[in-house]
């Protein structure tokens, strides 16, 4: 808390249990320490330095002898100010397929090239495929389903000079490069 | 594995055997294709059977320097054994790792031998291969005694745990935990992109994307973990991992050296979803089989690919024609039954209506299909959100349906699938989940007989006729360049939506046909059966 605490913008509130401005959250983790009064001593101590206060430690359970699971509710002492929320708003509008369709008719005159691959060592091609099959996701159609589109789905485990070359080959307007977010960042060194 | 007496569905047998002689009339003409070529990678297996291993300071390993130039002077049409002990008669080198090397800067000169001198190159070959088949009989042996020793999982659904570090130092650790904490099974993950490595890496390996190289040294440390978790908890606890992808003979031959208990291994998964050529992986599936054949080794099959790139109801029949084809290839290569770990999984949207009849109708009849098979029951992972609470359900319900339908091989799902890699905390919920629903509902197999004409009789009926009308349409596929019709079927794009032609793919330049005086002797010995 400064001293310059300026007046709250919007209207303020707290979590809600089961009463307005009951501030309750539950929370689980797991603490490296044998199961005892000492550990669970501990989870209180970390819940109140949460901010969670008043703390019931309600299920603390050994997973071996060197872990144990707790699980905590409590209300916490924190305010949100949801005048101070920002939210970056999407700076175009969103087309149905439709006026997609239109749009690259009107403005392209020709058919809009999509290349899409998951590159190097990747093989999860659930999320190109999410974008590109005509199935789509969620019920969104995918890219294939735009009747103005032409895309070219490579698949898992395409190499980089392949796609590079499948691009000029097509002469892409696009390519959609998909990386699975994997430990010690190997999709931060095959994107780079 | 007991499967249930009484037959649950009432299946037409005439349409089980019309499914099941589809399958082999697709399945044929690809085993003579296999029959007729060799690959790098089977070669490669071979000179390992032999005991060639190691590599050099760049860590490419010496069988495939010894592979490479017996190629490149004589060709490895003839198979890469005669070249290789016509050298080693000849006093090229005092043993095969010594040839190797000198191969490996050029200095030995390979040939083609022929009359008497072909006869005892093929012969010595014989002998030094023999010793590796002898060693895989020998570790199967030990797993049979080492079950009897300590007694096997306490009962089916076997549970299976997966373990992906990327550092076999950490691996065992942790797999040795979850053994503690109930797993029958290990499974350790490969470093994403192993598949496309033309060669295995040599010794422990620390660095792994998304998971553990699968190396011989590795196996050798995990294995003999695994055997000390065996020893204190009373009960075998199996060993998993990958034989599949460019090297799939060699990672199956180093699995039976070093006694891995169970194997993935699709017939057409590389195929598929790493675009791995068509005949290379075909080839090498049926050496690999024949090896986890000699092995006791139990496959694991992947047909939960396909419902996680294709919607689980419209493609269910794809998972039992795919089910069929693989126990076709492995019949054909010699596994038995009991070997046979076939793949399916919990993938239906729980939006639609229905959905856990439907996984019900779909589990049952993979069960009723192989009876005596044990079954690999996969967790949901397609439908699985940041909403750990529900996703906890959704596992419930996967396990449920495992213990109503006797499933054989359970994989534990995370309620923190698609979130995180598991925590602890994660793996010891999952393991209490599954605990309670077999606990609780172990013996509804007895229980359960949905009616004669029911929502999941008839949704299963029509899934097989379903896979039937899939299988007439695959036999009946050609292309102009008269490939076997499973092979244009696959180039059309039949299976997952993707094409597939057998003249691409990586891999292909690693694809040899066969002269006439081809010889393998580990071929030989494992279609004999012989031991010298």
């Amino acid at each position: 808390m400064s001293a310059t605490r300026k007046a709250p913008s919007g209207p303020v509130v707290r979590p809600y249990g089961d009463t307005t401005g009951d501030g309750m959250v539950q929370v689980s983790f797991t603490l490296p320490l044998p199961h005892d009064k000492r550990a669970e001593g501990a989870a209180l101590q970390l819940a109140a330095k949460m901010g969670m206060e008043p703390a019931l430690l309600v299920h603390a359970k050994a997973m071996g002898p060197d872990f144990t699971f707790f699980v905590v509710y409590g209300s916490v002492t924190h305010l949100v100010d949801v005048g101070d929320v920002q939210v970056v708003e999407r700076e175009f509008p969103l087309l149905t397929p439709k006026e997609v369709n239109a749009a690259i008719k009107k403005r392209l005159r020709r058919k809009l090239v999509v290349v899409g691959a998951c590159i190097g060592t990747d093989a999860h091609t659930v999320g190109i495929d999410a974008i590109l099959n005509i199935k789509g996701f969620a019920g969104e159609k995918g890219l294939e389903y735009y009747r103005e589109l032409r895309v070219i789905n490579l698949g898992a485990q395409v190499l980089v000079p392949e796609l590079v070359n499948t691009a000029r080959e097509v002469r892409a307007d696009a390519v959609l490069v998909s990386q699975v977010v994997t430990q010690r960042d190997a999709h931060i060194h095959n994107t780079t | 594995m007991s499967p249930r007496k009484q037959p649950v569905l009432e299946l037409d047998p005439a349409v089980v055997r019309r499914a099941r002689s589809l399958a082999r009339t697709a399945g044929r003409p690809v085993v003579d294709l296999a029959r007729h070529h060799t690959t790098v990678s089977v070669e490669r297996a071979t000179l390992r059977l032999a005991g060639l291993s190691g590599a050099d300071h760049e860590n490419l390993p010496w069988v495939n320097h010894l592979v490479d130039a017996v190629r490149a002077e004589v060709g490895l049409e003839h198979g890469v054994t005669t070249p290789v002990w016509d050298a080693l008669r000849r006093g090229e080198a005092p043993d095969l790792i010594t040839l190797a090397q000198k191969a490996s800067a050029g200095a030995v000169s390979f040939r083609l031998p022929t009359g008497r001198d072909a006869t005892a190159a093929t012969r010595a070959a014989r002998t030094s291969v023999a010793r590796g088949i002898r060693t895989i009989d020998r570790q199967r042996t030990a797993r049979e005694r080492l079950i009897r020793r300590h007694g096997d999982a306490p009962r089916t659904p076997w549970i299976y745990l997966i373990v992906a570090t990327g550092d076999i130092h950490e691996d065992i650790p942790q797999a040795q935990q979850a053994a503690r904490e109930g797993a029958d099974v290990i499974a350790v993950i490969r470093s994403t992109g192993q598949s496309l490595l033309d060669f295995v890496p040599e010794g422990a390996t620390r660095e792994g994307y998304a998971g553990t190289y699968a190396t011989q040294e590795n196996f050798r440390l995990m294995r003999a973990a695994l055997d000390e978790s065996s020893k204190e908890l009373g009960r075998y606890v199996r060993l998993t991992n990958y034989a599949s992808g460019l090297c799939m003979p060699e990672i199956a031959a180093l699995a039976g050296l070093e006694r891995l208990d169970m194997m993935l291994n699709d017939s057409m998964y590389g195929i598929l979803f790493r675009d791995i050529n068509p005949i290379r992986t075909f080839v090498d599936q049926r050496f690999s089989r024949q090896v986890h054949a000699r092995a006791g080794i139990i496959i694991n099959t992947g047909e939960d690919n396909y419902l996680t790139t294709s919607d689980a109801v419209e493609a269910a029949h794809t998972v039992t024609v795919s089910q069929l084809l693989n126990e076709y290839f492995a019949k054909e290569a010699g596994l038995e039954d009991w070997q046979l770990g076939l793949g399916h999984a919990f993938e239906i949207d729980p939006a639609v209506p229905q959905s856990f009849r439907l996984e019900l109708a779909h589990a049952l009849l993979a069960r009723q299909l192989f009876p005596k098979a044990p079954l690999k029951w996969m967790p949901p992972t397609k439908h699985m959100t940041g909403d750990v609470f529900r996703g906890y359900l959704l596992d419930g319900f996967f396990n449920l349906v495992g213990a109503m339908t006797g499933q054989s091989i359970l994989l534990v799902g995370m309620m923190t699938e698609a979130v995180v890699t598991p925590w602890l905390s994660d793996r010891d919920l999952a393991l209490q989940n599954v605990r309670y629903v077999l606990d609780a509902a172990g013996g509804l197999t007895e229980d359960f007989h949905p009616p004669r004409d029911g929502f999941i009789q008839t949704r299963a009926r029509q899934v097989l006729s379903e896979a039937v009308e899939l299988l007439e349409a695959i036999v009946a596929d050609s292309d102009s360049a008269g490939d076997p019709p499973l092979l244009s079927a696959i180039a059309d794009g039949t299976f997952g939506s993707m094409r597939r032609p057998p003249t691409k793919g990586k891999g292909l330049d690693g694809v040899v046909v066969k002269a006439d005086d081809y010889d393998n002797p580990a071929t030989t010995l494992l279609e004999d059966g012989a031991t010298r």
